[in-house]
């Protein structure tokens, strides 16, 4: 195999990869956008994981499932969303529990699950006409539809952002909130809406873990993603086309790590790989940041309340 | 015009004293009952689960011995997060920290040779220490210098140190004597901590963590630093414009609740296993489960002896049903983020009143009312 077409494979399994990091990823800048800040990434997706697996096994059908994995992120957001919102806990320690609790309940319901064989897959769709084109059409045009749809949200996203009133207020609210209530935002309804669509995005990308990437369901199948998704968000400088950057750097760092392997190199310092390279991800953009003045937003962690302007 | 009864919270000036005395009861009180509701959804008899829990912990002298052993790494690793999170610097990476302290034990107790016999547990311990501190410097440096947020660098390093344990008892440190297995070989007699009786309780490492608890407590409560501790922590503002470097105190506190959790790792490859193992048979998360230990001990070091004592507990009726119940090892976790959740919603309860307020239509009935009754 010439290096050209090692590195094209290379990047073509890089998109399945990277598709999970990319679901989580857009789901977190929108709810820290909003100025809430959802460490539970990890928690949620384990749980979309298990049931889109259990739900493709009692129904064998892969859209019902992905839409109970994501109902599922969605609900274990909003409770995460009534702490933070609501009560006004911490933000930190409400993210860390909601991942135990999802890495609890996941085990437990998944356990009739582990060895059992998928019973519907996703299988990959080529775009006719465009899968056809050299290089860019195995490269972007040869995915399945969760693949495809994760792609075209970020567009979809950075239209609603920067286009429209409703990222607008979606910003000011992640800024300033009390602002955003005095020009007649309701703060807590954009923010429960941003958290509760981050859970949902995480839940697909849980998904796609276990039915499209490895179809099969195994404890603690997530290992670490959710938690290099909070990195990509913050790499991200909360940009969706910057997160898509992100999330496929990773997925062809995954790719590498199982390649690399087969010139026999230790598989647990391959395995360090993503951790390491998240620190250094974090490194780069903080130095980036502080040169270009760029920041979170401004109103992340903090709760809000009329009554103590 | 609201239709809708309204909750409001409203900060409270002070707190009685009672009230935060009981919220952590009342709150694990709650969890449990939630977590019995969920049992009973997946299909588990959730009083029966209990009652083993309960009986596997404490209904006999071997389980409470075993409460007592899981207690240690518990009470040593949450003292230090204790502190670290009263000054509000989140250290979300003592399990990672307790790994390399127990690869620097390791290191000391098989490979340094010289070291004469009475010395070499000390050695072991001060080295496990240094290591734990040194592994927790990185997000504690980079927060400093970079500004970089602590929560998710300190929880890079747990892979990371997870990784290097792998790598060592799968590779080089790998004991030619142990058949294959991912272990080193055993440590030699004077690298082995003392136990009591028939028991796996490690009695050198539970002074230790006594120790540290009290020398906490006494730290936070008592001492200038522990003042820029607490300032910081409630209100950062203040200790800026007192003249309080945060960034020394974040790096301090990072330390130390590095050094505790490493000796936390040396107590279970030196006291329980006598080797180094892969990662998960070293600690089945005790440094994540210390999170909640100290947040459940209201982050004061003394009450931390007291919540491990409990959560030790859990963990050993966690087992108990884990076997005779078919349940998966990850129900812990369950427990875990359950009373998490709830000990931290809990405290709400201590910092605001909460108001309801009738709807507008409502409360002027009730006013008219209570005229006529005038």
């Amino acid at each position: 195999m010439s290096i050209w077409a090692y590195i094209l494979s290379t990047l073509q399994a890089a998109i399945p990869a990277g598709t999970p990091l990319l679901y989580g990823t857009l789901g977190e800048i929108t709810a820290e956008r909003s100025g809430v800040v959802n460490l539970g990434v990890e928690g949620m997706m384990i749980m979309g994981a298990v049931t889109a697996f259990g739900v493709s096994l009692a129904t064998g059908n892969v859209g019902i499932a992905i839409i109970a994995a994501a109902l599922v992120g969605g609900l274990l957001a909003l409770i995460h969303g009534f702490a933070s919102i609501n009560l006004r806990v911490n933000q930190v320690v409400s993210g860390l529990a909601l991942t135990m609790l999802g890495q609890g309940i996941s085990g437990i319901i998944g356990k009739q699950f582990i060895g059992m064989p998928p019973r519907a897959q996703l299988k990959p769709v080529p775009i006719p006409g465009l899968s056809d084109i050299p290089v860019l059409g195995p490269l972007l045009f040869q995915h399945d539809l969760l693949a495809y749809i994760a792609l075209l949200l970020v567009p979809v996203l950075w239209f609603l952002f920067y286009k429209t009133r409703w990222g607008i207020n979606l910003r000011s609210v992640g800024e300033s909130p009390a602002t955003a209530d005095a020009m007649g935002v309701n703060v807590f309804q954009v923010r429960y809406l941003a958290v509760f669509f981050g859970g949902l995005m995480a839940g697909i990308g849980g998904a796609y873990l276990s039915i499209v990437y490895t179809p099969a369901w195994i404890e603690g199948m997530t290992a670490g993603i959710g938690w290099i998704v909070i990195a990509l968000t913050i790499f991200a400088m909360w940009d969706p086309v910057r997160g898509l950057l992100g999330a496929y750097l990773f997925g062809s760092m995954r790719v590498l790590q199982y390649r690399l392997q087969d010139l026999g190199i230790s598989p647990p310092l391959l395995n360090m790989l993503p951790f390491a390279l998240t620190i250094l991800v974090l490194m780069l953009s903080a130095g980036e940041a502080i040169r270009k003045r760029l920041g979170a937003p401004a109103a992340l962690m903090q709760p809000y309340t009329r009554e103590e302007r | 015009m609201n239709t809708w009864p309204r909750i409001r919270l409203e900060k409270r000036s002070d707190t009685p004293h009672w009230l935060s005395r009981v919220t952590p009861g009342l709150s694990v009180l709650a969890a449990l009952l939630v977590i019995a509701v969920i049992f009973g959804l997946l299909g588990v008899n959730p009083w029966i689960a209990y009652a083993r829990i309960l009986t596997g912990a404490f209904g006999s002298l071997y389980g409470l011995s075993e409460t007592v052993t899981k207690a240690i790494p518990l009470m040593l690793a949450g003292t230090g997060l204790a502190v670290a999170f009263r000054a509000r610097v989140y250290n979300i990476g003592a399990e990672g920290q307790l790994l390399i302290g127990a690869i620097c034990a390791t290191g000391v107790a098989l490979f340094i040779p010289g070291i004469p016999d009475e010395l070499r547990l000390p050695a072991m311990f001060l080295a496990g220490a240094l290591g734990g501190a040194v592994w927790a410097l990185v997000p504690a440096v980079l927060k400093a210098r970079l500004r970089i947020d602590e929560v998710l660098t300190s929880l890079m390093t747990v892979y990371i140190a997870s990784e290097l344990v792998n790598y060592l008892v799968y590779g080089p440190w790998k004991g030619p004597s142990e058949w294959g297995f991912p272990y080193t070989d055993k440590f030699p007699l004077a690298a082995q901590i003392p136990r009591i009786g028939m028991t796996r309780i490690h009695y050198p490492t539970l002074i230790l963590a006594l120790l540290a608890a009290v020398l906490a407590y006494i730290l936070v409560q008592r001492t200038r630093w522990g003042f820029e501790i607490r300032v910081t922590g409630e209100n950062p503002e203040a200790a800026r414009y007192a003249g309080m470097n945060y960034l020394r105190t974040a790096i301090l506190v990072m330390a130390l609740s590095g050094a505790l959790a490493g000796i936390a790792g040396v107590g279970e490859v030196a006291g329980i296993h006598y080797r180094l193992r892969y990662p998960q048979g070293i600690s089945p998360g005790y440094g994540f489960t210390a999170i909640i230990v100290a947040w459940l001990a209201r982050l004061n070091p003394l009450g931390v002896i007291l919540t491990s004592l409990l959560i030790g507990g859990l963990l050993v009726g966690g087992d108990a049903i884990q076997l005779a119940m078919g349940l998966p090892s990850a129900t812990v976790y369950l427990f875990n983020g359950m009373i998490l959740l709830f000990v931290l919603s809990g405290d709400l309860f201590t910092r605001y009143r909460i108001r309801i307020e009738l709807p507008e239509r409502v409360s002027v009935l009730v006013r008219q009312e209570r005229e006529e009754v005038r």
